[in-house]
């Protein structure tokens, strides 16, 4: 089932989130099917499959189950963002698409410091993932225009964690969420 | 002058024809407050699987079929369901929706659950919604429909028989089997339609379909007019995309809005039926829907969690009266901004002060025979009490030479020092023979190098803008004795300006890339740049500033604009001792700095790299504002030749403060330059202040009084006041985008346009006729006054970043509760039927030609001389 064909770009944003996590590397990694998703091999069973479902299985390996949010409304505020990552962000194939999806988050973040409001969750560092590439190649005028996407997309570049060096590949000052 | 943007066209635009009711449930809402609000947009599969969800784990919820409110409208077109959580926040997606049921229950969420999740949203929706679009729309076969959904059914045939378990994560259903078959059903609809050779499915699917919750779902969702609905909409919608695309049309998360309404329209477009359903919505929820006012503790420092947002504008010069140009370039400016920020409930804090240190300063000592520090007591309480009789809301007003100036001053000079950031060198400076110093670059002039303006200062031309080495000037003159400086060697300190060059660049892309910073900021910063940065001089040969902390140089200061900007760290200390959770704190806190466009360079190049190089985790500019110049008539302000108007003499003219504040920010120079003229600020005092703003404020609160004995009648909204709240609510969310981006002139016009909308309403509707008719026409006066005073309550509050005092004058007397003052997205009813308002009268007085006239004449220009000062 998983081929072991070269790891697509979910599987390096899964790599970023284990260092992030401060988990041990070593994880073994395949992808699946047409859209190369992502398929985490576990001692037991078949495994896991799906970006989703792998990020909350390291956030817990991690121990850091408060990433996906402590009451059942925080919990199911971060899966729902979760999904909307893996299903608009990731399923956007034109400029139209990722238009509309910058509307409703600088809407819906207007008076929100996190996707889940106050607390930063995993559905930050995968929305902020999931849309690096998208913001970094906005201009000015669009960047002023999703003010607010602008606004939390620094502010989870500079969450604590960052490093200030420039980056070595892309020479950007970045956080340690940052794909390449 | 920019033309109005709101023409004759009232609340009732032609587009506004079809105004079918959309259910009045105000009433209702209070009272089922205990149960969630599930809203459910279509008949279709995502409405059934979260029906069945709730009724499987048994979850309260007040169901409402139809469009949601547009102010809650999640992401996406409005066909999916939504449901409101207790919190107020909002649940979009159908498996969130479902999945949140569980969790409320106590199931806990397992991989394997997140995982059936996760490929329903990305593998079995998109292949669903392809099969019921063939099935409903296109006419397409059963089999064929099947076909199309092989490889997933496939997939959990394989999965329950390879664990032999009933259920898709285990023995008992879970939200992953609900989620799966809502799915599932709106397509197959029958047990025989799973095909024969999937054996576990097909008893799976039967067993899900038997249970309760999902026969009781599939009988209020799938009832037999639902299809021909459900096929409508999806008829609707664009074809769904190719296997393999994200979640396609109706099926559940938010599909791409086929008609998402232009962006950035005027005020004067067509309003939507939804946009008025979300008005009349919003209105009816009452002043209990406002957030609480944010209240921080002194000394405000930052909260986790919250925006914490830091304001500084530019440090005023302390030896000289600031001119209305200076007003409006920085402190009224990052005032308005800052009174805003409360309103939003953003903790904010903002910090300005004198900046004292220099050579001016040592001067005007010896002119007025005082000491420097005198001199500085002296015009620092000049300045404080011209801002405080603007009304400007420092957190705090402080100054710069001040023992915590020195210790930061230095301690980021050593840290420069230690990290290689500074030069030495020997400097020819020029040196004035009859004054016996070295001359400061300001009291050398002469004409510019660059562009050849002849009164050029010996910092900076004010003609082309450059900054200029004083060396450099052509024809130098000393200011004070216009003899004919010579040039002298001394040794100095210098920053390192092109090794922090590409560090700055990096970070001034991050900065423009998230923050705000005005087209003339990005403009100057970049022409510095592309120019190439030099060493900078840090250093001078005064007494008065900050001493350099370091052998050879003890008899030296550091140079005023190393020094100043520090001055925000150290007025930020002596307001509290934690100042460091402001200033060193980049994570937490957005930093805007608020100037007129020639101190740009000094606060997005020199200052930042001062700071990136001693590297201590600071708090950099996010926001740099800058306003082009205010002129005087049509000519400049000018301290030395007395030509304008200052702050102390604003005072005195006799017109209110806020009057002052209206016409300042009115015309404040964003984008371009603007005029000051007496004629145009009395006819902006009687045209908007007192015609438009004053008359309806006053009209609405004086009806109250009149014909209600100055208790609120009761409203029953008519189609047109609907309209009119949907208007108000636009021009609202036009205000907040317009500050959000500091664009505080134009943020304005919409609560004048919001007036005039009032206005027009009241002469329309006639309430002081209508008050002596039938029981139906006092009814429509009662309401009419009603909704002109609540506009009137949402202008105060409005209005109070740009005139304070006007707002609580307002608030005075409709008796608005303080905790109404507080800013959202929403115009709701804050002065609800039986409110009593207290003492109605005007707020503004009209400005007679001959009063101006006598005005212009006594700032005309040469009678007020400053000359003997200077």
């Amino acid at each position: 089932m998983a081929a072991a064909a070269r790891p697509g770009p979910g599987v390096e944003e899964l790599v970023l989130l284990e260092k992030l996590l401060g988990l041990p590397k070593g994880s073994k990694y395949g992808v699946q099917g047409e859209r190369k998703v992502p398929v985490l091999q576990t001692n037991n069973g078949p495994g896991l499959t799906g970006i989703m479902t792998i990020a909350g299985y390291l956030v817990k390996q991690a121990k850091k189950e408060q990433l996906l949010g402590s009451t059942a409304e925080e919990k199911a505020i971060v899966q729902q963002w979760l999904e909307y990552r893996v299903t608009q962000v990731d399923g956007s194939s034109s400029k139209e698409d990722t238009r509309i999806i910058l509307k409703d988050l600088n809407i819906h973040l207007e008076d929100k410091v996190y996707l889940a409001g106050n607390i930063f969750t995993l559905a930050d560092i995968l929305m902020y993932y999931g849309l690096h590439h998208v913001m970094v190649d906005l201009t000015v005028q669009e960047k002023e225009k999703y003010l607010n996407v602008s606004r939390w997309f620094n502010h989870i570049q500079h969450y604590p964690g960052q490093n200030t060096e420039g980056c070595s590949s892309c020479g950007r000052i970045c956080g340690p969420f940052l794909p390449h | 002058m920019p033309s109005p943007r709101c023409p004759q066209d009232g609340a009732g635009g032609s587009g506004d024809r079809c105004s079918r009711e959309i259910r009045v449930r105000a009433c209702s809402r209070r009272a089922l407050r205990a149960a969630m609000r599930l809203r459910l947009p279509v008949r279709g599969p995502a409405a059934l699987k979260v029906l069945a969800a709730a009724a499987a784990a048994a979850a309260p919820v007040e169901l409402q079929w139809g469009s949601p409110a547009r102010e809650r409208a999640p992401p996406g077109p409005g066909a999916a369901p939504t449901l409101e959580l207790e919190s107020g926040a909002l649940l979009f997606s159908p498996n969130a929706i479902c999945q949140f049921f569980f969790l409320r229950r106590g199931d806990a969420s397992t991989d394997l659950g997140t995982q059936w999740l996760e490929w329903e949203a990305t593998e079995l929706q998109p292949a669903a919604t392809t099969a019921l679009y063939g099935r409903l729309v296109l006419g397409r076969t059963m089999a064929e429909a099947v076909g199309v959904l092989r490889e997933p059914l496939t997939h959990m045939e394989q999965s329950l028989a390879r664990t032999g378990t009933a259920f898709l994560t285990g023995e008992a259903p879970s939200v992953a089997d609900v989620v799966v078959w809502g799915t599932l059903f709106p397509v197959l609809q029958e047990e025989s339609s799973v095909p024969a050779e999937l054996p576990a499915l097909r008893t799976w699917f039967r067993t899900m379909t038997l249970s309760d919750p999902c026969r009781a779902a599939a009988d209020t969702v799938l009832v037999p007019t639902a299809l021909s609905e459900l096929t409508s909409h999806l008829r609707q919608q664009p074809g769904p995309r190719g296997a393999g695309a994200g979640a396609g049309a109706g099926s559940g998360s938010p599909a791409p809005s086929p008609a998402s309404p232009p962006e950035d329209e005027g005020s004067e477009r067509v309003l939507t039926e939804a946009e008025i359903a979300a008005a009349t919505d919003a209105w009816a929820r009452g002043a209990a829907a406002l957030p609480k006012p944010w209240r921080p503790q002194t000394p405000v420092l930052p909260v986790e969690g919250m925006r914490n947002i830091l304001i500084t504008s530019a440090l005023p010069y302390v030896n000289n009266v600031p001119h209305l140009g200076n007003i409006i370039g920085c402190v009224l400016s990052a005032d308005t901004f800052a009174r805003y920020c409360r309103l939003r409930n953003w903790n904010t804090l903002y910090v300005c002060g004198t900046d004292e240190y220099g050579t001016a300063t040592e001067t005007r000592a010896v002119q007025e025979g005082l000491t420097p520090r005198e001199v500085c007591d002296k015009y620092h309480r000049i300045h404080g009490d011209i801002y405080a009789w603007f009304g400007i809301s420092f957190d705090y007003f402080g100054r710069t030479t001040t023992p915590k100036q020195t210790i930061i001053a230095q301690d980021i000079f050593r840290r420069l020092l230690a990290r290689g950031f500074l030069l030495q060198d020997t400097v020819e400076q020029l040196r004035c023979q009859l004054c016996c110093r070295f001359l400061a670059d300001r009291f050398v002039e002469g004409t510019c190098p660059m562009c050849g303006y002849g009164e050029a200062r010996g910092d900076q031309c004010d003609k082309c803008g450059k900054l200029i080495n004083a060396v450099e000037l052509k024809s130098p003159q000393c200011k004070l004795c216009k003899g004919v400086p010579t040039v002298n060697p001394t040794e100095h300190l210098f920053l390192d300006l092109p090794k922090l060059q590409q560090p700055l660049e990096q970070w001034l892309e991050l900065s423009w890339a998230s923050g705000h910073w005005t087209p003339n900021a990005r403009h100057i910063t970049r022409s510095w740049l592309r120019e190439g940065l030099r060493p900078r001089c840090i250093t001078r040969d005064l007494q008065w500033g900050t001493p350099v902390p370091l052998d050879g140089f003890r008899d030296k200061v550091f140079y005023v604009w190393f020094d100043a900007p520090i001055g925000y760290l150290s007025i930020t200390a002596n307001y509290t001792d934690q100042w460091e959770r402001w200033w060193k704190n980049p994570e937490q806190v957005e930093l805007y700095n608020f100037m007129a466009k020639d101190n740009v360079p000094f606060h997005s190049v020199i200052f930042p790299c001062s700071l990136l190089g001693a590297d201590d985790n600071y708090t950099l500019v996010n926001h740099l504002i800058a306003t082009e110049y205010l002129n005087y008539e049509d000519g400049k302000f000018s301290k030395s030749r007395g030509v304008g108007v200052f702050g102390d003499m604003a005072m005195d003219t006799g017109i209110p403060a806020d009057v002052w504040r209206f016409y300042l920010l009115y015309l404040r120079p964003e984008g371009q330059d603007s005029s000051f003229c007496w004629s145009d600020l009395m006819l902006k005092n009687n045209a908007e202040l007192l015609n438009n703003l004053g008359n309806f404020i006053n009209r609405a609160g004086m009806f109250v009084c009149k014909f209600f004995g100055g208790t609120v009648p009761s409203m029953v909204l008519a189609p047109e006041d609907k309209r009119l709240l949907a208007r108000v609510t636009l021009e609202l969310h036009q205000y907040h985008q317009l500050l959000e981006r500091v664009r505080i002139r134009d943020a304005l016009r919409c609560i004048l346009s919001i007036s005039r909308h009032g206005n027009q309403y009241i002469q329309v509707n006639e309430p002081w006729k209508r008050i002596k008719g039938g029981e139906e026409d006092r009814q429509r006066a009662g309401t009419v006054t009603g909704v002109a005073v609540n506009m009137a309550s949402l202008l105060a509050v409005m209005l109070q970043p740009y005139m304070p005092s006007i707002s609580s004058a307002i608030q005075g007397q409709l008796r608005i509760p303080p905790d109404c003052f507080v800013l959202t997205h929403t115009f709701t009813c804050t002065l609800p039927h039986g409110h009593r308002v207290g003492t109605v009268s005007p707020l503004f007085q009209k400005l007679e030609p001959e009063r101006i006239e006598a005005l212009r004449k006594r700032f005309g220009g040469g009678q007020v001389s400053f000359q003997d000062l200077d």
